[in-house]
Order: C-alpha cells, then sequence, then structure tokens
C-alpha cells in the first residue's frame, strides 16, 4: 500500500522532510494529493521510491535525484528532472521551460507540450544516456549547448495547433547528443551550421526502442508514431564554437 | 532617498499574478492575495503590492491620487500644491492596519482631484483628453520637486498599493481584502541591486497604467533618457518604472494599438523580420526604427493593465515564466500554474504565452465607467503572433 499524503496547504519543506523521512523508514510508494506549487519535490532522492503525484508540482520537480520513479497527473513547472542523474518522470499533461536542464541519466516521458530551452546542456557519459521525450510541440532553443543525450519530438498531442512543432534556435551550440523530430522543421530553425539528416537503421531501433516505453506510459499505438518519417539533427562538430574563440 | 540615486537595475526572480472579469464584475480582494501568496518563495521580503481597478465606483470621475510620503511636512507640500493646481473633491488616509513586520511604514493618503485650469486653458482644456497630460505633469512635479513625496498611484477608479514586506503583510496591512476589482494585478519582489524601499514595490503606475514586472530592464539608462525627451522623469530607482511611462507614452499620447505597442517593447529579431510577408516587415521595420528608444532589453515577464483590460507579455527569448488560463470571464495570468490553480482549480484552458507574444484581453464594450480599449480594428490586424479578447 502507498502512503497517501493530502499535500493542501502543505509548505514544500514540510512535505519534502515528510518525504524524507518516509523513505529513511523504508516506505517505497507514495501517492500525493492536491500537490499545488510545492517545489523540489523528492529532489536529491537517491532510493528506487515511486510517487504519483496529482496536482501541479512547484519548480524543480526532482531535481538531482537519482533513482525515483514519478508519474504526475497535471502539468509540471519550470525546471523538472533538473541535473538528475537517474529515474523516470512521466507527465500526463504538459512541462514548462528548462525541462530536464544538464539532465545526466533517467528518462523524462511528457504526454504534450513543452516550454523554451528544454533539454539545455544535457550531457551523457558511458552508459549514462539521458532521455527526454515530447509528445506535443516544444518551444525555442530545444537542446540548446546539448552535450549528450537524446530528445525525440513527436508534436503529436499539442494544445498549440497554430505553432510549429518546435520553436526557433533548435539545437543552437550543441556539441554532443541527437534531437529526433517527428516530420520536418525549416532549416531557419535550426541553430548555427546545424542540418537536419536521415535515420539510419540503428537509429531507427533506437527509436522504437524508447518510443514503445513512451507508448506504454500513455498507452499509444507506436505504429501511429512511426507512421510518419522522423529526422534528426546532431552536431557537424564536437568543437562548434572551437574556430570562433580559439584561433 | 538621494543616497541611493544612480543605483538602478533591478535584477530578480520575482513573482505575478492579474486576473480580470471579461464583463466587470468585481473580483473579492481575497482572490489575488491566496494567487501571489502561493508564490510566497519568489520573493524575499522586501517589496509586495497590488494595483486594484473598479475601487472608486462613487468618484470614478476623478483621478485617484495615492500619495505615499517619508513625513508629515511633504504631505502637506502636496496639499498645498493640490489645492493650487486641482479640485479636490474628498481626501483621506488609505486605511491601513497595524500588521507583525511593518516596521516604520511611511504616511498613505489619497485625494479625488480634477485639474484646475488657469485663464483661458480653462475653456480649452476642462474636460478633454488634455487632462491626462495635466496630471501627468502634476505626478511628475510632485515626484521631482516635492521632498519625500511620491505620487504611487493617479487613475481614475483605481488605485495601486504597495510597500517594503511580503505579499501576505502588504495585504494585511492596506486591508486589500476590503475591496473588489474588475482587474486585479499582484507582484512579490525580490530585488537583487536595487533598494527594497517602499517606493520600489511594485506596481508602478501612471494615470491608470499599472504595471508588475519580474525581471531585469538592462535597457533601463536608455528608456529613461528616451522618456525624458517627452517629459517622463524616474524618479523612484527602480527599472521597472519606465516600462509605465513607455506604455503612456506609446499608447495614450503616440495612439499606437496596444499590439504594436508591445511590438515596440519586445520586437522580432531582424533576422525573423527579413522573412515576413512585405507589410508585416515594413511594419515591424518603422516599429524597430522608430520606436528603437521603447524597446525593453533584458529578461522579463510583466503584466501591465489599465481601465479595460489586462496585457500580459515576455522578452522575446522567454526568459522569464508566464503561465495564462481561463475560465469562463475570468482570465489569469501568473508566474506560475500554481497560482492560478490557488484559485481556480479546474480552468478550461491553460496555456504558456510564447516570448513577445502579448496576452492581451479587454473587457466586454461599456460595461465600466471611463473604459479604455486600445486594440487595433478589424482590418487593421498584424499577423504577429498575438493572442487577444475579444479574439
Amino acid at each position: 500500500m502507498a502512503t497517501e499524503i493530502d499535500a493542501k496547504d502543505i509548505h514544500y519543506r514540510d512535505l519534502n522532510r515528510l518525504l524524507r523521512a518516509k523513505i529513511e523508514e523504508g516506505e517505497r510508494e507514495f501517492l500525493l494529493r492536491n500537490i499545488n506549487g510545492q517545489r523540489y519535490i523528492a529532489a536529491g532522492v537517491s532510493e528506487k521510491v515511486r510517487l504519483e503525484i496529482y496536482g501541479t508540482p512547484g519548480l524543480d520537480l526532482g531535481a538531482f535525484m537519482r533513482g525515483p520513479e514519478i508519474i504526475v497527473h497535471g502539468n509540471t513547472q519550470d525546471g523538472t528532472g533538473n541535473t538528475m542523474d537517474e529515474g523516470k518522470i512521466v507527465v500526463h499533461g504538459m512541462a514548462g521551460d528548462v525541462l530536464g536542464y544538464a539532465m545526466r541519466g533517467g528518462k523524462i516521458h511528457v504526454y504534450s507540450d513543452v516550454g523554451y530551452r528544454v533539454g539545455i546542456h544535457m550531457k551523457a557519459y558511458m552508459d549514462k544516456v539521458p532521455v527526454i521525450v515530447i509528445g506535443g510541440k516544444a518551444g525555442d532553443f530545444l537542446g540548446e549547448y546539448m552535450a549528450g543525450g537524446i530528445i525525440i519530438l513527436l508534436g503529436m498531442f499539442s494544445r498549440y495547433p497554430e505553432r510549429p512543432i518546435a520553436g526557433i534556435y533548435l539545437g543552437t551550440g550543441m556539441h554532443g547528443g541527437t534531437i529526433y523530430v517527428r516530420g520536418q522543421v525549416s532549416e531557419t530553425q535550426l541553430g548555427l551550421g546545424l542540418k537536419p539528416h536521415k535515420l539510419t537503421e540503428e537509429d531507427e531501433a533506437l527509436l522504437r526502442k524508447h518510443l514503445s516505453e513512451y507508448c506504454e506510459d500513455f498507452n499509444l499505438d507506436l505504429e501511429e508514431i512511426m507512421k510518419e518519417p522522423f529526422i534528426k539533427i546532431e552536431p557537424y562538430t564536437h568543437r562548434p564554437y572551437g574556430k570562433l574563440y580559439a584561433y | 532617498m538621494e543616497f541611493l540615486r544612480g543605483l538602478s537595475k533591478d535584477i530578480s526572480g520575482c513573482g505575478l499574478s492579474g486576473v480580470i472579469h471579461r464583463k466587470g464584475e468585481l473580483i473579492p480582494g481575497e482572490i489575488i492575495i491566496k494567487s501571489i501568496c502561493c508564490q510566497e518563495e519568489r520573493g524575499n521580503g522586501l517589496g509586495a503590492g497590488f494595483a486594484a481597478y473598479g475601487i472608486y465606483p462613487d468618484l470614478a470621475d476623478y483621478y485617484a491620487l495615492h500619495v505615499m510620503a517619508d513625513h508629515r511636512k511633504a504631505l502637506e507640500d502636496v496639499e498645498e500644491l493640490l489645492a493650487h493646481r486641482t479640485y479636490i473633491t474628498h481626501e483621506e488616509p488609505i486605511p491601513t492596519r497595524r500588521t507583525p513586520g511593518i516596521e516604520d511604514p511611511p504616511l498613505f493618503k489619497r485625494y479625488f482631484v480634477k485639474p484646475k485650469y488657469e485663464g483661458e486653458a480653462r475653456e480649452l482644456c476642462a474636460d478633454t483628453e488634455d487632462e491626462d497630460d495635466y496630471m501627468v505633469s502634476l505626478v511628475m512635479e510632485i515626484n521631482t520637486k516635492i521632498d519625500g513625496a511620491y505620487v504611487i498611484s493617479s487613475g481614475k477608479n483605481m488605485g495601486a498599493f504597495k510597500g517594503v514586506g511580503f505579499p501576505h503583510q502588504i495585504a494585511e496591512f492596506f486591508r486589500i481584502e476590503e475591496y473588489k476589482a474588475y482587474i486585479w494585478t499582484a507582484h512579490n519582489r525580490f530585488p537583487t541591486n536595487t533598494p527594497g524601499w517602499w517606493g520600489g514595490a511594485h506596481p508602478f503606475t501612471i494615470l491608470d497604467w499599472s504595471i508588475v514586472h519580474n525581471g531585469e530592464i538592462s535597457s533601463y539608462g536608455t528608456n529613461r533618457r528616451y522618456l525624458e525627451m517627452f517629459g517622463y522623469h524616474c524618479t523612484l530607482l527602480t527599472d521597472t518604472e519606465v516600462v509605465a511611462y513607455l506604455l503612456d507614452l506609446l499608447i495614450r499620447r503616440h495612439r499606437l494599438p496596444v499590439e504594436v505597442a508591445c511590438l515596440a517593447l519586445a520586437p522580432p529579431f531582424w533576422e525573423e523580420i527579413d522573412r515576413m510577408p512585405e507589410e508585416e516587415r515594413e511594419l515591424c521595420t518603422a516599429v524597430r526604427a522608430v520606436y528603437g528608444g521603447a524597446m525593453l532589453n533584458g529578461p522579463f515577464a510583466i503584466l501591465f493593465a489599465y481601465n479595460g483590460g489586462l496585457v500580459g507579455l515576455n522578452d522575446r527569448v522567454k526568459l522569464r515564466p508566464l503561465v495564462a488560463a481561463e475560465k469562463g470571464d475570468l482570465v489569469y495570468m501568473a508566474s506560475e500554474e500554481a497560482a492560478i490553480r490557488a484559485i481556480c482549480p479546474d480552468p478550461d484552458r491553460v496555456w504558456a504565452p510564447k516570448a513577445g507574444e502579448p496576452v492581451i484581453v479587454e473587457l466586454e464594450p461599456g460595461v465600466i465607467p471611463n473604459q479604455r480599449s486600445y486594440l487595433r480594428g478589424q482590418g487593421k490586424r498584424t499577423e504577429a503572433s498575438v493572442c487577444r479578447y475579444p479574439g
């Protein structure tokens, strides 16, 4: 049985203190109701706990966490998964700006749209490869300064029919990692020097692997998603500004 | 405050909240208090404030001057000036209550006035649009010439309440729960490089313009010098002050529609303009060329309001958060979605406005006295991305 907490009018410090105490006692499953704006939920937690959240969690949900699985029935605010290291965040709504900022590992699955600067400065090392899958559309600066990891952008479950699938400055300054986009993006949207590429067979296999897990989370049909071709955006060199700043 | 002059920047992580009822129905003060208090951590106790529209229905034809004074002498000087320059129909202290944590507050008084023209000007100017210009000059005169006195709002049927404290303290001090308004905005301040003093709290106002801001106007110096050419003088030591005067200049005096004014404040990049269709490109080029001095640089999310509308706007690369939502005739905007859900748990729609894309919400026509509308007429719309009510 999960420990159920009614978070109505509980301050974030008290809520996180309570969560930490329960985790210390060995509790591994939590159900948080009436969450509204509480910051730093599960931040820095290094245990394999599972949290189901109902409401709108506040800034920096799951920041620095190493292991927890967080399922949000609602939207998340800015800074979700900030520098997270391991674990998973599933958002059954939309997410704010700087989702997955400097993410080092783990997965973030968002059903609908995300804000600006998502995946900024994501990085990867050896077997640590962070993954963000976005079902809706993304704002400007997606994958800015990306150094590693994978972003998959579907543009399918968006609340903004009038907007393009991604904003401008897509992948600006990226020097590692890969961004996959279902459909097309205009070259004017891309950061300096970037170009869209065709997928290889390895790319296809990788997409299928990550997207089948995404489909399980949201009860979606993988084949429907794979119907449309994807493009990928990768850095053309690992030092895009080497010549700009050092001759 | 003389020793603080020259310090004129404000980098902050502030919190904003605003709500408007499109049919002009009055929203109790507790609502906005609850919303801004949900964002407690966005401020640090060095400033909070509220702007309320529709709070003086019985005196709706008079300019309501909210005056803040450091000492009794300043207030006397203001009163002497007002006696010469205005007809005062009513005056009273702004009701406050002793509030834990609020120490040594300045004096607050409000005056309901009309301009008193001399000689021929009376025939020409009384009851015309010139009254607004008259009041702007009067406010500038009080702010620059009377030591220790500041007009913190000067519009009709509206008022600003602000000071040093957390939002719940300022709300308690000014008895915000006793007011009802059809538009509310609120601010929770986190000043980092300008002083946290009473005059520097948000909102900033002139006439019925009010603005609350999260961010930093790094173009403050340019904007301030530009405004000085038009008779606006910045005296409140915080960057946000320029936005209130820019709105008055661009929209009221130069009659730019609010969409175009927003384009001047947060214009598209030149490379975006290059890709626009011709008519659009011409407009954006002209706006950038003519109103270069009005462009706001730096990160910002602002909410501004006037007798008739509420507008939210982000800088053009969205360096500060802004979320909007609607439920029936109510439209909400705030820094965080949680601040909206605290007062509207089940909105019909929630969205994140794009960078530089204003969300303009005007009241339905003819629902309040002295109602102003600054939206572009049908057929004169630009292609520029804008969210407007009525659509």
